[in-house]
């Protein structure tokens, strides 16, 4: 069995699943925010529920609208604020407490090795970086399991993707994603679980690999995981999670794979993906003239402290483009307040900059930093679909940290060596 | 049940941002985002529908976030069934669970043109072509979803206690 396999075959109470079969499982954490929480939340109200089976297991993050941008938007937070008083859920973060999601979730130590992780948002995937089966489902589910404990899925099938080799300089976890989705296509790991492996996936940070698992969605996949190794168990010591919990899943020799990519990353450039797809990368070399009006650097993808660290690197002593607006979104508050100590924050101002407090803002096209008609933009995040961040006439293109912090110094894509 | 209206058709990769936009993610009413359905491609498509009608799709329909906003809004403008040639995964089971009705099938995608006229018997696994008058069969879904479809979405499954009986 594979890695993947085996965690659903333990939440299922079965010996062994096989791809394709269709299983009741045991779900360990469940997500909701501030857009999908509250349609989930109508559906427990509705049935008059006393209470939750299990309060402890449901997380709550208001972060894509917050700092609540109108009216709406601020309903809809209280809407959740007010389900996790009456429903004694404890672990909601208010803004102030957390941040974005998928950077909050691994940083509060919610996640670890051998859980089943479901969360209203696609981007859920990420948590399979420190080697959990998370998948992203709707809010119908979210409420299914708010009231049951579980969750139906089909066991998927898996995909494995083997990165050999050393990365060259500038090189990121998001390139060897934005390399793979390249590869595939946007539907070419669909329904699947990628499984990432190979030296330079072991060599990889904790960052790195949330970073990774995070697009997995983007290739249509159910999810993406990093078998847990000492990296990852290091990461999670700081939580002091009970070792009996911490279940260590390896692939067996034998498991079966619908399809193996080997990537050699020593012939990996750092990659931007250009509108409208998140497939539809070419290396930065390549990318040609492009004038860009706005660069965020944020997100669940790319809004952690290696991030911020990599950016703070190229921009140090340098300004941004002065045509150029730079905005920079640490995920969480712990994100933030490192940087600030690291002195990241001082770099990024008197950079020209500006920095937000975290949320998922302009990702979605919501707030604090929407795109104008014709406006380009180069971003941190994870997708780049017609519109996503603005006007239905903006573009939005992929890459990593350091691309970005180049691209915003020269007013256009760059390659971060052209600025070092 | 049986499913009477006219095709409206989509390319591929048509995304959750396409269906529903993200600025209108601030309600959860039905109707109301029914208004905005399509609006990522074709802003007046809500006042082309008629009550019943079809979307047709090509592959990876309603890829991109979790949104269930999506098939919501497809629901409220009026929209009775999705065919295409395949599902992005939440997309898919959010169809299931808040049941809006979808077939899988390369096939019966690629035998309809846009404005033809369709009826689908979802039971029976039947769909007709009226314009071209032509027939197509479909599998029919795997054991545990047939269960949740007929019961009436998941949250009707949940409140029958199925979950302690699930069909496997
Ligand atoms: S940062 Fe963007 S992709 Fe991530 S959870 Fe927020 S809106 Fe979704």
């Amino acid at each position: 069995m594979t890695i993947t396999e085996k965690i659903l075959a333990l939440h299922c109470g079965e010996k062994k699943v096989t791809p394709g079969q269709f299983i009741l499982a045991d779900v360990d954490i469940a997500l909701g925010n501030d857009i999908t929480a509250p349609l989930a939340i109508e559906e427990v109200e509705k049935l008059n529920k006393k209470n939750l089976p299990h309060p402890e297991k449901v997380v709550l993050v208001s972060d894509h609208f917050t700092p609540n941008k109108d009216k709406e938007s601020a309903n809809q937070c209280l809407v959740v604020k007010k389900f996790a008083k009456k429903y004694a859920i404890n672990n909601y973060f208010e803004l102030g407490c957390g941040g974005i999601e998928h950077a909050l979730l691994p940083e509060e130590g919610f996640i670890y090795p051998g859980e089943l992780i479901i969360g209203a948002d696609s981007h859920t995937c990420t948590y399979g970086a420190l080697g959990a089966f998370a998948t992203g489902v709707g809010s119908t589910d979210l409420a299914f399991t708010m009231m049951s404990g579980k969750i139906w899925l089909k066991v998927p099938e898996s995909m494995k993707f083997i990165y050999s080799g050393k990365l060259r300089e500038w090189v990121t976890g998001k390139d060897l994603i934005l390399y793979a989705i390249g590869d595939i296509g946007v539907d070419g790991a669909h329904y699947r679980a990628m499984e990432f492996r190979g030296e330079a996936i072991s060599k990889l940070s904790v960052d790195g690999r949330l970073t990774m698992c995070n697009m997995a969605i983007e290739a249509g996949g159910k999810s993406g995981i990093v078998a847990p190794d000492e990296t990852t168990l290091k990461y999670i010591e700081q939580f002091k999670i009970p070792k009996s919990k911490i279940k260590v899943f390896e692939s067996d020799k034998d498991a079966k794979y619908v399809d193996i990519k080997e990537y050699d990353v020593g012939e990996i450039e750092p990659q931007v993906a250009f509108p409208h797809l998140p497939s539809n990368t070419k290396p930065v070399s390549q990318a040609g003239n492009v004038n860009l009006d706005q660069v965020v650097i944020g997100s669940c993808t790319n809004g952690r402290l290696e991030d911020l660290r990599i950016a703070a690197k190229i921009l140090k002593g340098k300004k941004v483009h002065p045509y150029l607006r730079t905005i920079i979104i640490p995920a969480t508050q712990k994100i933030y307040l490192q940087a600030l100590k690291e002195g990241l924050m001082e770099i990024f101002i008197n950079a020209g900059a500006v920095v937000s407090p975290p949320t998922c803002g302009p990702c979605i096209g919501g707030h604090m930093g929407v795109l104008a008609k014709g406006e380009k933009c180069l971003a941190t995040t994870n997708r780049n679909f017609v519109g996503r961040m603005g006007d239905k006439e903006s573009e939005v293109y992929l890459a990593s940290p350091a691309v970005a912090a180049a691209s915003a110094v020269k007013g256009k894509i760059a390659d971060p060596a052209e600025v070092m | 049940m049986i499913i009477k209206g006219k095709a409206h058709k989509f390319g591929d990769n048509i995304n959750t941002d396409d269906i529903i936009p993200a600025i209108y993610l601030v309600t959860t009413a039905i109707k109301e985002l029914g208004k905005h359905c399509m609006e990522g491609i074709d802003a007046s498509f809500p006042s082309k529908v008629k009550e019943g009608d079809i979307i047709v799709a090509g592959k990876n329909f309603g890829c991109g976030s979790s949104r269930e906003h999506a098939p919501l809004a497809i629901k409220g403008c009026g929209i009775s069934l999705v065919i295409a040639e395949s599902f992005a995964r939440i997309f898919y089971r959010n169809c299931i669970n808040v049941g809006l009705p979808i077939i899988t099938s390369q096939e019966v995608c690629k035998n309809i043109n846009a404005k033809d006229d369709i009826e689908a018997d979802l039971l029976k696994g039947e769909i007709k072509n009226i314009t071209k008058n032509k027939v197509f069969h479909i599998d029919s879904f795997p054991p545990l979803l047939q269960d949740i479809i007929e019961t009436g979405g998941l949250i009707k499954w949940y409140l029958k206690g199925r979950i302690f009986s699930p069909k496997k």
